[in-house]
C-alpha cells in the first residue's frame, strides 16, 4: 500500500531545506523499494520546526521535525510508516502544544492539504461557503458577513460587511474584488502562506464576494518579493478555470466571475489601498485622497471590494459555518480569530491564529518562548514597520484593534517581532524614519521630506548632539507627519519613532561608540 | 536570473501586443520586458508609450516610481538581502554588511565581473526564519555569516 508523506512546499520552509529534505526522502525511499509518495503542502507554521514532515499512519499523521537531508536514511531505516520512536518524533502534529491551542479557522486547511489539488480542497470543507451564500442569495451574504463581525485583516479594521454592502449599493456596469496581497510588512507572512498553502480558500473567498456584491473580475495583487506565492497562485487559477470554478459560471453559481494576479514591483507603500488600485491601474503607486472612497469609485473609477488577502480567505468558513460562530469568538469590537505571526528574535516563531484578547505577554512569553538568543525580552514591534514598540511594561495589553490603538500602536496585519536586550532602540526609530524616506510615494510633504529630515535629526541624537532640542524637533515633526499625511505610511511612522523615544528613553541620551551610529 | 539579451525592438514589440488589450497593461509590460532584457531599456519607453497612449514621460515615471525596475542589467545572480525589523533582530545588518565588505560592494551593486549584484530587500515573508534572502528568487533562511559566504562566493561559479 501506498504511503503518503507530507512535506511542505511554503517558502519558509524550502528556505530552510525542505526540497532537499524531499529529494533525499524520495531517494531513500526509492534504494529500499518503499512505496512512498511524497505531497507537498503548505506549512502547518511551526517554523522552528521546519522542514516538518508528515507521514500518515493508520492512526492519523505523525510529524517529525526539524528533519536534514542527512536524517532521510535513518527515518526510512525501518521502512513504512516511520517508527514513532525516531528521534526527530513530535507525535500528532495537533498535539503539538503551538498547534493545540490554537483556533484554527482562516488557517483550517494549510499545512493539511495539497494546495493545488481541489479535490483536497473539497474533502476539507472548501467550497461550502460559497453553497450556502449561493443558497442565501446575495443580500442575505452581506448580512451574514456582517453579523460575523469581520473586520479588515490588513490592519484597517474596517467593517468587512459594510465595505462589501456599500459596494453593493452602488450601482454600476462593472464592479471589481481586488485582494491586497501586498503584505509588505517585517514580521508577516500570514498571506504568503496562504497563496502558498490554500490558495483556492482566496479563489471561493473572492468568489463569494463576487457574487454578494455583483462583480464579475477580481485582481489578486501579489508583492513581487513572494515568487513562490505568486507561481502557486497562478497555478491554483488555472486548475480553478479548467475545472470550473472560475469563468462563465463559476462554481456552479450561474454567476461570472474571473480572477488575475497582479505583481507588485517593489513598493511598500502600494500596500495601501488607494495606492494599489493606481498601480492595478497601470500608474505610479500613489496614494489617492479619499472621499471618494474605493468602494463608489475604485478600480478604474468603478465600485471596487478591496480587502486584505486574509479578510476574503476567511469569507468561505464564516459562511460555511454560520456568522454566529465567528462572532462568538474574540473581545469587544474585535470578533473571530486573528493569525498572530510570531517572527524575529522569537524562540518557536510561527503563526499562531487565535481568538483576539491573548495578551502580548502571553503570545510573546508564551506561545514564542521568549528569545531564540535566549537573552532577555527587551522590545516587540507589533503590525509592521509602521507598528509601535512595546516594552515588557506593557506585555498586560490585549491583543484587539482597540486596545493596540489606545496606547497609539497598531496590530496592523498581526506581525509579531520580537527583539533581545541587545536592541539599540535608537537605532530602530531611525530605521522607521529612514524607511519612510526609502518608500513614500512623495504625495505628501511631511513624508516625502520630513522622514529625510527626520533621519538626519536622529543621526544628531545619535552622534549625542543637542539631544534635548533635536529629541523636541523630532516629537514635532511627528505631530506633522501624523496629520499632514493622506496615508498610514506617513501617519503612522510616528509610532514606532515615538514608542521607542517613550518607552526606551535611555537609548537615546546615553554616549555610545560612533560606530553604532554607521 | 537569465543573461540580459540585446535589445530587440521585434521582440520588445512582441512583449507589449501580448498585454496590449489587458486593463491597466504598463507593470505586466514592464516585467516581461525586464525579463526578456534585464532592464527596462531606454528604448522600450518609446514602444510602450506608442502602444498605449501613454506621454514618455508618464512611462518613465512608472519605470523610476517602482524598486523593481532597472533602467540598466544586474549582474547575472542577484542576491537580495532581507533588511527588515524581523531580519534586524536576528543580526541581520552586520551579517549583510560583512557579506558586501567581502565583495567590495555597496547595496545594489555589482561585483565587477559581472557577476552577483547585492540588493537590499525589506521583507520577504521569511521573518520565522531570519535574516532570510532570496538568491535569483530562490528563497534561504537562518542565514549564518558562514553560509552567507558560501553563497556570495558560490554563485555562478
Amino acid at each position: 500500500m501506498t504511503t503518503r508523506l507530507f512535506v511542505p512546499r511554503d517558502a519558509a520552509a524550502r528556505a530552510v531545506g525542505a526540497d532537499k529534505v524531499a529529494a533525499a526522502l524520495a531517494t531513500e525511499a526509492r534504494r529500499r523499494g518503499l512505496d512512498l509518495q511524497i505531497v507537498r503542502t503548505g506549512s502547518r507554521g511551526l517554523f522552528w520546526l521546519e522542514p516538518m514532515i508528515e507521514v500518515e499512519t493508520p492512526a492519523g499523521r505523525i510529524a517529525f521535525g526539524p528533519v536534514t537531508p542527512g536524517d532521510a536514511a535513518g527515518l526510512l531505516a525501518g521502512g513504512l510508516p516511520i517508527d514513532p520512536a525516531h528521534r526527530l518524533c513530535l507525535g500528532r502534529p495537533e498535539e503539538i502544544p503551538f498547534l493545540a491551542r490554537q483556533t484554527r479557522i482562516t488557517f483550517a486547511r494549510c499545512g493539511i492539504v495539497d494546495p493545488l489539488s481541489l479535490a483536497d480542497y473539497r474533502a476539507h470543507g472548501g467550497y461550502r461557503g460559497l453553497a450556502r451564500a449561493l443558497s442565501l442569495g446575495p443580500s442575505a451574504t452581506l448580512d451574514e458577513v456582517s453579523r460575523s463581525g469581520l473586520r479588515g485583516r490588513g490592519g484597517a479594521g474596517f467593517p468587512t460587511g459594510i465595505k462589501w454592502k456599500t459596494v453593493a449599493d452602488t450601482a454600476a456596469d462593472r464592479k471589481y474584488i481586488v485582494c491586497n496581497a501586498d503584505e509588505g510588512d517585517s514580521g508577516a507572512y500570514a498571506d504568503r502562506m496562504i497563496l502558498e498553502g490554500d490558495p483556492f480558500a482566496l479563489i471561493e473567498g473572492m468568489t463569494i464576494a463576487g457574487f454578494a456584491v455583483g462583480a464579475t473580475k477580481g485582481y489578486v495583487y501579489i508583492r513581487s518579493e513572494y515568487p513562490d506565492a505568486v507561481r502557486t497562485m497562478n497555478e491554483a487559477l488555472a486548475i480553478a478555470r479548467a475545472e470550473g470554478c472560475l469563468g462563465a459560471d463559476a462554481a456552479g453559481s450561474g454567476i461570472a466571475f474571473d480572477i488575475e494576479v497582479r505583481v507588485g514591483a517593489g513598493a511598500y507603500v502600494c500596500g495601501e489601498e488607494t495606492s494599489l488600485l493606481e498601480s492595478l491601474e497601470g500608474k505610479r503607486g500613489q496614494v489617492r485622497a479619499k472621499p471618494p472612497l474605493p468602494a463608489h469609485k475604485g478600480l478604474f473609477g468603478l465600485p471596487t471590494v478591496i480587502n486584505n488577502l486574509l479578510s476574503l480567505a476567511t469569507v468561505p468558513a464564516i459562511l460555511a459555518d454560520g456568522a454566529a460562530r465567528y462572532a462568538a469568538l474574540g473581545t469587544g469590537r474585535s470578533r473571530g480569530t486573528m493569525p498572530i505571526q510570531l517572527a524575529g528574535n522569537v524562540r518557536r516563531g510561527g503563526l499562531f491564529e487565535a481568538a483576539f484578547g491573548l495578551t502580548l505577554g502571553e503570545i510573546v512569553d508564551d506561545i514564542g518562548g521568549g528569545t531564540a538568543s535566549g537573552r532577555p525580552v527587551r522590545a516587540v514591534q507589533v503590525g509592521g514597520p509602521l507598528g509601535a514598540y512595546f516594552p515588557r511594561a506593557l506585555f498586560d495589553t490585549p491583543f484587539d484593534y482597540e486596545a493596540f490603538a489606545a496606547l497609539d500602536g497598531l496590530i496592523g496585519h498581526g506581525g509579531v517581532v520580537v527583539f533581545d536586550d541587545s536592541v539599540d532602540m535608537a537605532l530602530q526609530a531611525r530605521f522607521a524614519l529612514e524607511f519612510c524616506a526609502i518608500e513614500s510615494c512623495g504625495k505628501c510633504t511631511p513624508c516625502r521630506i520630513g522622514s529625510i529630515r527626520g533621519t538626519e535629526t536622529m543621526d544628531k541624537i545619535i552622534a549625542g548632539e543637542r539631544v534635548e532640542a533635536n529629541l523636541a524637533l523630532i516629537t514635532d515633526l511627528c505631530q506633522t507627519l501624523k496629520f499632514g499625511s493622506l496615508c498610514a505610511l506617513g501617519g503612522f511612522t510616528p509610532y514606532p519613532v515615538m514608542s521607542a523615544i517613550r518607552h526606551f528613553p535611555e537609548d537615546f541620551t546615553r554616549p555610545r561608540l560612533s560606530a553604532a551610529a554607521d | 536570473m537569465p543573461i540580459s539579451a540585446a535589445w530587440d525592438e521585434s521582440e520588445a514589440t512582441t512583449i507589449i501586443g501580448r498585454h496590449e488589450r489587458r486593463e491597466g497593461a504598463l507593470l505586466p509590460i514592464l516585467h516581461d520586458l525586464q525579463a526578456a532584457f534585464g532592464c527596462v531599456p531606454p528604448a522600450a519607453v518609446r514602444l510602450v508609450a506608442d502602444a498605449l497612449n501613454l506621454s514618455r514621460a508618464e512611462v518613465h515615471g512608472v519605470v523610476t516610481f517602482y524598486h523593481d525596475f532597472r533602467e540598466q542589467p544586474a549582474g547575472r545572480h542577484v542576491l537580495k538581502l532581507c533588511r527588515a525589523e524581523a531580519c534586524q533582530s536576528m543580526g541581520g545588518e552586520p551579517l549583510a554588511r560583512q557579506a558586501l565588505d567581502r565583495l567590495g560592494l555597496e547595496w545594489g551593486g555589482t561585483t565587477p565581473d559581472g557577476r552577483l549584484t547585492i540588493e537590499a530587500v525589506y521583507c520577504l515573508g521569511l521573518c520565522a526564519c531570519a535574516p532570510s534572502a532570496l538568491l535569483d528568487g530562490e528563497p534561504i533562511g537562518r542565514l549564518t555569516p558562514k553560509a552567507l559566504d558560501e553563497i556570495a562566493a558560490g554563485a555562478g561559479q
